[in-house]
C-alpha cells in the first residue's frame, strides 16, 4: 500500500513541475509590465520602472527567474501582491478557512441528497418516482449556479426572511450558499449512483441475496449499496474542483472573504502576482485530493491491486 | 431514414424481404424519436435557435436601446418580461442574448473539439512518444480544477467575450483528448483498420477517413453535452464580470445587473436565468437522448 502511494507520488512529480512552469509563465505571458502594473500608470518614470524591475527580479534570465520563483516557493514564499506588496500567501492562507467551511458544507449537503436521490431513483427504476427524481436531477445540472443562489436569496432571505442574504460568520449565513453550491453536486451525484445502483442490482450476489431470504434493507444496503459506491468514489475528485469553480460564484454572489472571490477579484485588479499563487495553491491541492481519492480507490476496492 | 410509419409496399412473406442494411446513424435517430426527452430537447433548441436567428423580428425594441422613463418596469402588455434599470426591454435582451449564448456554446465546443479531438487522435493512433507527450499535456491542464483552467485563460488573455469563448473551449479539450484517445484506442485493433494499413493507405486518409468517423458516435456526445456545459461557463465568466461587457445582452451579465434590484424587480434576474435553464436543460436532454441512442448497450 505505501509503495503504491508512493509510485503514485512519483508519478505525480512531472505533471505538478510542469503546473509550476505554465503558473510561472502566467506573469510574463499577460499583456503588460508587471513591474509597470505595481506601480499604477501615473507614476511610472523610465528610471522607477527599471528600480522595481531590478527589485523584483524581472531583468534576470527567464530560466534563473523560473529558478528563484521555486526556491521561493518551496520556502513558503509566493511572492507580494502587486496591489499592496503584502505575501501573498498570509492573504489566502487568511482567505482558506471560508472557503473550506462553504465546500465542504456544500459537499455534505450534496452527499446525502445526491444518494438518496440516486438510490431512490434506482430501487423505483422505470416508476414515476425515478422519473420525478431524475427530472429533478437533470434541472439541477442544468441550473447555473448563480442563479440558483440568486433563486434562493429571492426566496429564503428577501421574502421568508429566513436566513440573511450575504456576509458570512455563523451557520445561519452559511445555509444558502452551502445549499447553492450543494444542489449542483447533488445533481450529478445522483445520476451517477442511480446508474451505479441499477447495474449492481442486476448482478448475481444481489439476486443471491436476495433468493436467500435477506430483507430488502439489508441487500440495498450491505449488498448493493456499499459496491455501487465504487464508482462514485472516483468523482469525488472531479466533485471538488467542480466546488471550487462554484465557491468563485458562490463567494462573489453572497459577498464571503473566500479564495474564490479573491481570485476573481485580483484578475480584476490585474494582480497577477496573487493569481499566480492562487492558481499553484488550488492546482496542488487538486492534484492531491485526486491522489488521495485514487489511493482511497484502490483501498476501498479489493479488486484493484496496488500495483 | 428507415421509417416504421410507412405501409410495407411488399406483400411477399416477410422472410423473403431483403434485410435493409440500416447504419448505425439511422438506427439511432429512429431510437431518438422514440424517446420523449430527446424530442422535447430538439423541439426547445430549434425554437432557440429560430428565435435568435429572427430577434429583430421577433421584438420591436433595441436591446440597447436606454429609455429612463421606462425604467424598472414589471412585465406587462408593452413589455412581456418587464424593462431593468436603463429602461431596456428584458424580452427583447433575452431573445437577442440567445445569439450571445449560442454563438459562446458553438464557438467554444469548436475550439475544444478541434483541439481536443485532433489531440485525441494523434496520441490514440500513434501512441508512443506522441501519446505520452500530449496525454501529458492532458494532465497539466486537468490539474487546474473546475472553471479555474478558464479563469487562468481569461486573466492571460485580459476578460472580454471573444477570450471567454476562446478560455471556454481551450479548458474543455482535455475531456475531448480523453474521450477520443479511449474511442481510437478500442477499434485501433480493429481488422479493417490493418486492412486500410496493409494495402498502403496513406495515414492521414486511415485517421480520417477509418478511423474517425467510427468514433464519431462518442465525439459526438460529449460536443452536444459540451454545448451545454460551455453556455453555462460562458455566463458564469460574464456573471463574474470576465466575460462580455456592457450593453452586450448576455444572460449571465443581465442576471449580474439585475442582482442589486432583487428586491424590488424580480424580473430582471428571473427572465435570463430561466432562458439560460432552459437553453442548457434542451441541450441536456438532446445529448443524454444522443447518448442512449447512440450506446445501443445502455438500451432499457
Amino acid at each position: 500500500m505505501l509503495r503504491y502511494i508512493g509510485n503514485r507520488l512519483i508519478a505525480a512529480v512531472p505533471t505538478v513541475l510542469l503546473v509550476t512552469v505554465l503558473v510561472f509563465l502566467i506573469l510574463h505571458l499577460i499583456p503588460g509590465d508587471p513591474a509597470e502594473i505595481f506601480l499604477g500608470e501615473n507614476r511610472s518614470t523610465p528610471e522607477l520602472l527599471a528600480k522595481v524591475r531590478a527589485d523584483m527580479g524581472l531583468d534576470r534570465p527567464l530560466h534563473v527567474q523560473y529558478l528563484s520563483y521555486m526556491g521561493g516557493v518551496l520556502h513558503g514564499d509566493f511572492g507580494r501582491s502587486l496591489n499592496n506588496n503584502r505575501p501573498v500567501l498570509g492573504e489566502i492562507l487568511g482567505r482558506l478557512p471560508a472557503t473550506l467551511e462553504l465546500t465542504l458544507a456544500a459537499m455534505a449537503i450534496g452527499t446525502v441528497l445526491g444518494m438518496s436521490l440516486g438510490i431512490i431513483s434506482a430501487l423505483g427504476h422505470n416508476t414515476w418516482v425515478d422519473t420525478a427524481a431524475m427530472a429533478l436531477a437533470l434541472l439541477g445540472v442544468s441550473m447555473p449556479i448563480f442563479w440558483m443562489s440568486l433563486l434562493l436569496i429571492f426566496f429564503f432571505s428577501v421574502h421568508l426572511n429566513w436566513f440573511p442574504a450575504i456576509g458570512q460568520g455563523g451557520i445561519e449565513r452559511l445555509v444558502l450558499p452551502a445549499f447553492a453550491l450543494g444542489l449542483l453536486s447533488s445533481s450529478t451525484l445522483a445520476r451517477l449512483v442511480r446508474s451505479s445502483m441499477l447495474e449492481v442490482l442486476s448482478q448475481d450476489y444481489v439476486r443471491t441475496a436476495r433468493a436467500k431470504g435477506l430483507r430488502d434493507r439489508t441487500v440495498v444496503l450491505r449488498h448493493a449499496l456499499k459496491n455501487a459506491l465504487i464508482p462514485t468514489i472516483t468523482v469525488l475528485g472531479l466533485q471538488f474542483g467542480q466546488l471550487i469553480g462554484g465557491a468563485v460564484i458562490t463567494e462573489t454572489i453572497f459577498a464571503r472573504r473566500g479564495l474564490g472571490r479573491l481570485y476573481v477579484d485580483s484578475i480584476l485588479n490585474k494582480d497577477f502576482t496573487m493569481v499566480q499563487a492562487m492558481t499553484l495553491f488550488l492546482a496542488l491541492a487538486y492534484v492531491l485530493i485526486n491522489l488521495a481519492v485514487d489511493v482511497a480507490y484502490a483501498a476501498v476496492d479489493p479488486r484493484i491491486s496496488y500495483e | 431514414m428507415n421509417n416504421p410509419a410507412l405501409p410495407q409496399q411488399s406483400v411477399e412473406p416477410a422472410r423473403a424481404r431483403p434485410v435493409r442494411a440500416r447504419s448505425l446513424w439511422a438506427d439511432s435517430l429512429g431510437r431518438m424519436a422514440r424517446n420523449p426527452g430527446a424530442v422535447a430537447g430538439m423541439v426547445l433548441l430549434a425554437l432557440l435557435v429560430l428565435a435568435a436567428i429572427f430577434a429583430p423580428q421577433i421584438t420591436r425594441y433595441d436591446p440597447a436601446a436606454i429609455t429612463p422613463r421606462d425604467r424598472l418596469l414589471p412585465p406587462g402588455a408593452a413589455h412581456w418580461f418587464g424593462t431593468d434599470a436603463f429602461g431596456r426591454d428584458i424580452f427583447t435582451r433575452v431573445v437577442f442574448g440567445a445569439r450571445v449564448s449560442l454563438l459562446i456554446g458553438i464557438v467554444s465546443v469548436l475550439i475544444a473539439t478541434l483541439l481536443g479531438v485532433s489531440m485525441g487522435l494523434v496520441a490514440g493512433y500513434f501512441g508512443g512518444l506522441a501519446d505520452a507527450l500530449v496525454m501529458r499535456a492532458v494532465d497539466v491542464m486537468l490539474a487546474f480544477p473546475g472553471i479555474l483552467l478558464a479563469l487562468v485563460i481569461v486573466a492571460v488573455l485580459g476578460p472580454d467575450l471573444l477570450n471567454a469563448m476562446i478560455a471556454v473551449g481551450l479548458s474543455a479539450a482535455p475531456t475531448y483528448a480523453r474521450v477520443t484517445r479511449g474511442a481510437v484506442l478500442q477499434i485501433k485493433t480493429s481488422l479493417f483498420i490493418d486492412a486500410a494499413v496493409v494495402i498502403g493507405a496513406p495515414t492521414w486518409r486511415i485517421i480520417l477517413r477509418h478511423l474517425l468517423p467510427n468514433i464519431l458516435g462518442p465525439i459526438v456526445v460529449v460536443t452536444t453535452l459540451g454545448v451545454a456545459g460551455a453556455i453555462i461557463a460562458g455566463a458564469s465568466l460574464s456573471f463574474l464580470g470576465l466575460g462580455a461587457r456592457p450593453p452586450t445582452p448576455e444572460w449571465g451579465l443581465m442576471l449580474s445587473e439585475g442582482r442589486s434590484f432583487l428586491r424590488q424587480a424580480w424580473w430582471i434576474t428571473t427572465f435570463p436565468g430561466l432562458a439560460i435553464m432552459v437553453t442548457v436543460l434542451s441541450i441536456n436532454l438532446l445529448g443524454d437522448g444522443l447518448r442512449d441512442a447512440l450506446d445501443p448497450r445502455m438500451k432499457k
